[in-house]
């Protein structure tokens, strides 16, 4: 593809290798009362101790109601926060602890794109200028005299047209501007790229077609997805491993198959009930699920299990016990559809 | 049943005839509006389905009279409800079929609700003001509506505000302020859009369980093929201010009569479905009003489109096919689609085994 600019830094990782390392990831934001003398009175958990890996080539799809930490845990990644504590290694390295120049080009392979396209985009710039903007940034991608050129490829390669370069963001509707946010990920030739519910702005016809260019553009540059949804039908479809979050936590993590067909976790299970079918036959026969209540606050999440609350199978040891994310012990025999970690104590008692 | 029957002896609840709506701003006129029908009965649920900028709300605000008038102005139609003619009524009399007779639903409840009054009031002014209640006894039947909507601890819980309730829970606010006078028409817009799909199942459940309690007509607005195809009874599918398909539920997603609805459908990832396929995507955009093309407004898009649909508007064709292959009586439909016939046929050729 014309677009694919100077090398990355390091010969690229296999497929299959980990780019990314998540260890015991949290955030909390503190809580405070007061004007004067702040006292810290609590503290909201986001992200609560969350570690996974993203593997080179492949898309990590993160599911989860509002509230759930999902786009905390993007913003952590991207280095836009900072981690309360844990680690996010990229190559090795643990990114949370660099700053400066060191930073500035481990951004560079770490991309992300927006959930919306009316407000990620400034108003005042060309498109040109927004989607040539990274290389501002680190002029070594692009030479000066070649950037214009390069924003062309881009816009084609994300298919726009290329005349469009000195349009505005006003003149896009919401799919076109998506496709932009889209090029400035692009832009620096990145190896991960991070989208925060990069399609729930969308209109039904428009967002297939997003949801298309984002497969194709990673078989083009073998890029690593973590694509951040709520809509649990376009996850499955994009992702080849799925995580279910849930208060800061996940609480299942599996191959497309193993979460959609196999949940071992009730929370999922009540999850993929609740979706709604756009078939009214196959419905019939589906058991639902209604959870009760909402999701609980993340400042005051309760003990033991997080989902307890909300859950059938709730028992007293739920309330004690935090259950780890590990597979089930009466799955552990590799290759049964129920063998990936899940974070219930009755998970293997299905 | 379904829509636009031959003169029924006792009036249809609801019933649009040929609605125009036009928005006259400094730009010119366009027409949001052109030319819908579609009607609902007692006991029954319509979904209007449509993307964004197919006058699916247009319609809804028509029919509630609140469009914002300027811009919008309603020229050409009939909205007879319960055999009455709102637009012929002064607006006085309108103002007391809306919310008592008819009651809309918004999507987004933090904006609809007042935010500075506490939800025990604002739904005990619905009693004050409509029925002459005094106060004390207002504020004992709205803790009895917000216990109907099953909102945990209503009586406590009737004097926090609105922006101390969980989405979920504002929108179950919504919906018992638009219960309040038992309307005999509910017009719900979108009303679990804003929702977690947890929260969305639930108010869906409350919404049917309702509308088959007080025996309302129920007006589903949505751009959510997953949504409606639970609830609904009827299917109008409406794409740049048009009617494009009307249809019984099953027969609209079994074989859609439409290349839009059939796209739409085909668009949609399922949870079933194999990964890696390519999604079917609709090409190209919606058109804007103010630049519709002649004939029929999906030619551009439509895989299916001949020379005479870049001239001719195809009518809302009469569509009389049951699936006799499911043991069905034929359905009345219709489809504003030259080739309906090809269309419907064309998904026989996929679903033959």
């Amino acid at each position: 593809m014309p677009a694919t600019p100077s090398q990355p830094p390091e010969p690229a990782a296999e497929p299959g290798e980990p780019v990314l390392e998540v260890r015991d990831l949290a955030k909390l934001y503190p809580l405070t009362q007061g004007v004067v003398f702040k006292r810290q009175v609590g503290a909201v958990k986001a992200v609560d101790g969350v570690s996974f890996e993203l593997r080179r080539g492949e898309t990590l799809g993160v599911v989860g109601e509002s509230g759930c930490g999902k786009s905390t845990l993007a913003r952590l990644l991207v280095n836009l926060e900072r981690p309360t504590a844990g680690e996010v290694r990229y190559r090795g390295e643990d990114i949370t602890k660099l700053s400066g120049r060191a930073l500035k080009a481990v951004r560079r392979n770490i991309q992300m794109v927006f959930q919306d396209p009316y407000t990620s985009l400034n108003p005042r710039m060309t498109v040109g200028d927004i989607i040539g903007e990274p290389f501002e940034i680190h002029p070594e991608v692009a030479p000066k005299g070649d950037r214009r050129r390069k924003v062309q490829e881009l816009l084609d390669v994300v298919g726009l047209n290329p005349e469009y370069i000195n349009r505005y963001p006003h003149q896009f509707s919401g799919g076109q501007r998506q496709r932009i946010g889209i090029a400035r990920g692009l832009a620096l030739n990145p190896e991960i790229i991070i989208c925060d519910e990069p399609v729930s702005a969308l209109d039904v016809s428009v967002q297939a077609q997003v949801v298309n260019l984002l497969a194709r553009l990673q078989e083009e540059f073998a890029l690593s997805y973590l694509f951040i949804a709520h809509d649990l039908s376009v996850v499955r479809h994009i992702s080849d491993r799925v995580a279910v979050m849930y208060l800061g936590r996940f609480a299942e993590l599996g191959t497309g198959t193993e979460i959609y067909d196999h949940p071992t976790h009730p929370y999922t299970q009540a999850l993929l009930s609740a979706v709604p079918v756009p078939d009214p036959e196959s419905r019939e026969g589906r058991e639902r699920i209604l959870l009760a209540g909402d999701v609980p606050s993340p400042a005051n999440p309760p003990s033991g299990c997080r989902f307890r609350t909300r859950c059938w199978k709730a028992e007293d040891r739920c309330a004690v016990e935090v259950p780890p994310l590990a597979v089930p012990p009466a799955f552990q025999a590799p290759g049964g559809p129920a063998a990936h970690p899940s974070a219930c104590h009755f998970a293997g008692a299905v | 049943m379904s829509c636009a029957e031959e003169q029924p002896a006792v009036p249809r609840l609801l019933d649009v005839r040929d609605l125009r709506v036009e928005f006259r701003t400094r730009d010119g006129v366009t027409e949001a509006v052109s030319g819908v029908s579609y009607g609902v009965d007692a006991g029954r649920t319509l979904a209007v389905l449509g993307e964004s900028g197919s006058g699916k709300s247009v319609t809804a605000q028509a029919i509630m009279g609140i469009l914002d008038s300027p811009p919008a102005f309603v020229t050409g139609g009939r909205i007879l409800f319960q055999g009455r003619d709102l637009l012929e009524l002064g607006e006085e009399e309108r103002r007391r079929v809306r919310g008592a007779r008819m009651a809309m639903i918004f999507q987004d409840a933090l904006s609809a609700l007042n935010p500075v009054v506490s939800v025990g009031a604002q739904l005990a002014e619905m009693y004050e003001v409509h029925q002459g209640l005094s106060r004390r006894a207002a504020r004992a039947r709205a803790v009895e509506l917000m216990d109907r909507v099953r909102i945990p601890a209503a009586k406590e819980r009737a004097g926090d505000y609105p922006h101390q309730f969980s989405g979920g829970m504002r929108q179950r606010i919504m919906i018992a302020m638009a219960l309040a006078l038992e309307p005999d028409l509910i017009i719900a817009d979108e009303p679990t859009t804003a929702l977690d799909v947890t929260v969305q199942a639930q108010v869906m459940d409350l919404l049917a369980e309702l509308r088959r309690e007080y025996d309302m007509g129920l007006i589903l607005i949505t751009h959510d093929l997953g949504v409606v195809a639970d609830v609904a009874d009827t299917i109008v599918v409406m794409y740049a201010g048009r009617i494009v398909e009307t249809a019984p539920v099953r027969d609209l997603y079994r074989r859609p009569a439409h290349p839009y609805t059939r796209g739409l459908l085909d668009s949609v990832p399922r949870l079933d479905g194999d990964r890696g396929r390519e999604l079917y995507a609709i090409k190209g955009l919606p058109p804007g009003p103010a630049d519709l093309p002649p004939g029929c407004p999906f030619t551009p898009r439509c895989p299916r489109a001949q020379d005479i649909c870049r001239t001719e508007r195809p009518p809302l064709y009469e569509v009389a096919y049951g699936d006799a292959a499911y043991g069905d009586a034929p359905a009345k439909r219709t489809s504003a689609c030259h080739f309906w016939k090809d269309e419907l046929d064309a998904r026989d050729a996929i679903a033959a085994p």
